[in-house]
């Protein structure tokens, strides 16, 4: 079926009885050509653009849970191409143009909403740093506009400039960086790849990866044994759990980061904004809430909910950078399960096993990242190639120190 | 969350400082090969389930903790001083 308002309007008319569900329900076949273990956002894009873009629809999802119930559905959907080195830039780039043709690709509303980002900076030397970023968003051929105090007071009068620990020198625009409905996004992909004849296969966990001669030949799962020819892990944060299922040892630590929202507010927060020194973000949700975070809570963890410190840094971060949030109340907060990686930066790559395909390591960056992670990582599941792209996202790039380490931090899991 | 520490007693989060695994302990040697750095610095068990880590008394006796604990329920079960165990 196809949506558009005339049926959206014809629907209400007639009582709403003509919606069909937004995918099948399938139970799994014996064999795939290809099987993705995991129904996040990068497990759905990258089932949806091997139908699309290679012709290959003999695929089936897994996915432990339900579809969206992971990091996809817990983030707070900040989309940007504002990165800087070789190797990221392109490739968030790639993402923001496919972010921008998503809603008429899929046919769904993912309310993608370019916002305007505005980063930050409280010294000379950031604002140095800002200004060659910039530059290179530029060269990449994406936007960026360096803006001093004043230009930022223009667009944000409601920060506290004049704070004494951090004041604002101003703020790198990213005009087209913005936000984006999560859940939406899972759902309109995973209408898509089931359009396209993929089978989503809910409450299916794979236990085991069947490997015979150096060659993958199926999982193991609680619905029975599936074969397959090749299989992609693309499960986010239990990343180390399933590539143990075939014998890797991954250079990834699993952090959680939580997030916070407040009551539904009138329109206040019209852009993403974010205070680096303060680790702290926020944008406000089409329903009004405000939808703001910090940094992870810095030590190794899968419970789906953090400790108190890190929320009242948060906190107190938001109330140095805009004391009018202090009259909202909080309504929920909640965790996520992260797969940080030693530098900050993903892997897409091909494992020491034939047929078996690895796509992880997003930290806390890859919302943005879904549109291409799955064109890269259908790429490469079809052609056995990365995708130009994506090439530096090698996962032997740790021993042989080509790390791609965005913020400088150094190859520690929790400091990116 | 809160650590006891073997030489302050029980202390809040907050004054504690994460490494990271205990993989971090084991150095390679001299003339290691390569894939022993990669070991050490990069790849990581990361169970979901008990694990030991380390763990700085950055506000307290500056002392490197090795911890035991649950990164599912956060429960933790031993705080041991590294230097005690390197004798
Ligand atoms: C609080 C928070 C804020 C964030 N903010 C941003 C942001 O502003 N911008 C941004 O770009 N990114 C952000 N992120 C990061 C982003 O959400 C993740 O990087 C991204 O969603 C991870 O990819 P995914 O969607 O495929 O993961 P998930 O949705 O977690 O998908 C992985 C799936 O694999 C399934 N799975 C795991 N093990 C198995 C198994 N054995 N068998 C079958 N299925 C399995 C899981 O159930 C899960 O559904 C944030 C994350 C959090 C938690
Ligand atoms: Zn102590």
């Amino acid at each position: 079926m196809r949506y558009s308002g005339l049926k959206v309007i014809t629907e209400g008319l007639f009582g709403n009885k003509g919606w069909t569900p937004a995918w099948r329900d399938p139970a799994p076949k014996a064999e795939y050509d290809v099987v993705i273990i995991g129904g996040g956002g990068h497990g759905l894009s990258t089932a949806y653009y091997l139908a699309k873009n290679h012709g290959i629809t003999n695929v089936a999802v897994l996915e432990k849970g339900y579809l969206g119930g992971g990091n996809v559905g817990r983030n707070t959907t900040i989309v940007r191409a504002n990165y800087f080195l070789p190797g990221n830039s392109e490739f968030y780039s790639h993402s923001l143009k496919l972010w921008e043709g998503l809603e008429a690709d899929l046919n769904y509303n993912v309310m993608h909403s370019q916002r305007g980002l505005i980063n930050l900076f409280h010294s000379d030397g950031q604002r140095d740093a800002f200004a060659r970023r910039g530059n290179a968003m530029i060269n990449q051929g994406d936007d960026a506009i360096l803006l001093d105090r004043e230009g930022v007071r223009e667009h944000l009068p409601y920060l506290d400039f004049e704070q004494t620990r951090f004041p604002i020198y101003g703020g790198l625009l990213h005009p087209r960086g913005g936000s984006a409905r999560h859940d939406a996004v899972a759902w309109g992909y995973a209408r898509g790849a089931d359009k396209r004849g993929v089978d989503l296969i809910q409450n299916c966990e794979v236990t085991g990866i069947d490997i015979e001669n150096g060659v993958v030949r199926g999982v193991q799962t609680t619905r029975g044994a599936i074969r397959a020819k090749k299989v992609g892990i693309v499960v986010a944060g239990r990343s180390s759990q399933v590539a143990a299922m075939a014998g890797m040892r991954l250079p990834i630590e699993s952090h959680v980061l939580q997030a916070f929202v407040t009551e539904g507010l009138k329109p206040v927060i019209n852009h993403v904004v974010s205070f680096g020194m303060g680790h702290f973000y926020i944008s406000q949700s089409d329903k009004g809430g405000l939808v703001f975070g910090g940094d992870l809570d810095f030590y190794a963890s899968y419970a789906a909910r953090g400790n108190l410190p890190m929320v009242e840094h948060v906190m107190e971060a938001g109330m140095t950078l805009m004391p009018m949030i202090g009259r909202a109340k909080v309504l929920r907060s909640w965790g996520g399960i992260m797969d940080m990686s030693p530098d900050g930066s993903p892997v897409i790559d091909k494992t020491h096993v034939d047929g078996l395909f690895l796509d992880c390591g997003w930290n806390y960056g890859g919302f943005k990242a879904v549109p291409a992670s799955g064109w890269c990582m259908a790429h490469l599941m079809a052609t056995g190639e990365p995708h130009e792209v994506a090439r530096k996202f090698r996962l032997d790039r740790f021993a042989t120190g080509h790390l791609l380490d965005e913020e400088g931090t150094g190859s520690q899991h929790n400091l990116h | 969350m809160r650590l006891t520490c073997p030489l302050c007693g029980e202390r809040d989060r907050r004054e504690f400082y994460y490494y990271g695994a205990e993989d971090f302990l084991h150095r390679p040697g001299e003339g290691a090969p390569l894939s022993d750095w990669d070991n050490y610095l990069h790849l990581r068990d990361n169970p979901a389930g008990v694990t030991k880590d380390l763990w700085y008394h950055e506000a307290g006796c500056a002392q490197w903790l090795l911890v035991t604990r649950n990164t599912v329920t956060h429960e933790i079960t031993g705080v041991e001083l590294v230097a005690e165990r390197a004798k």
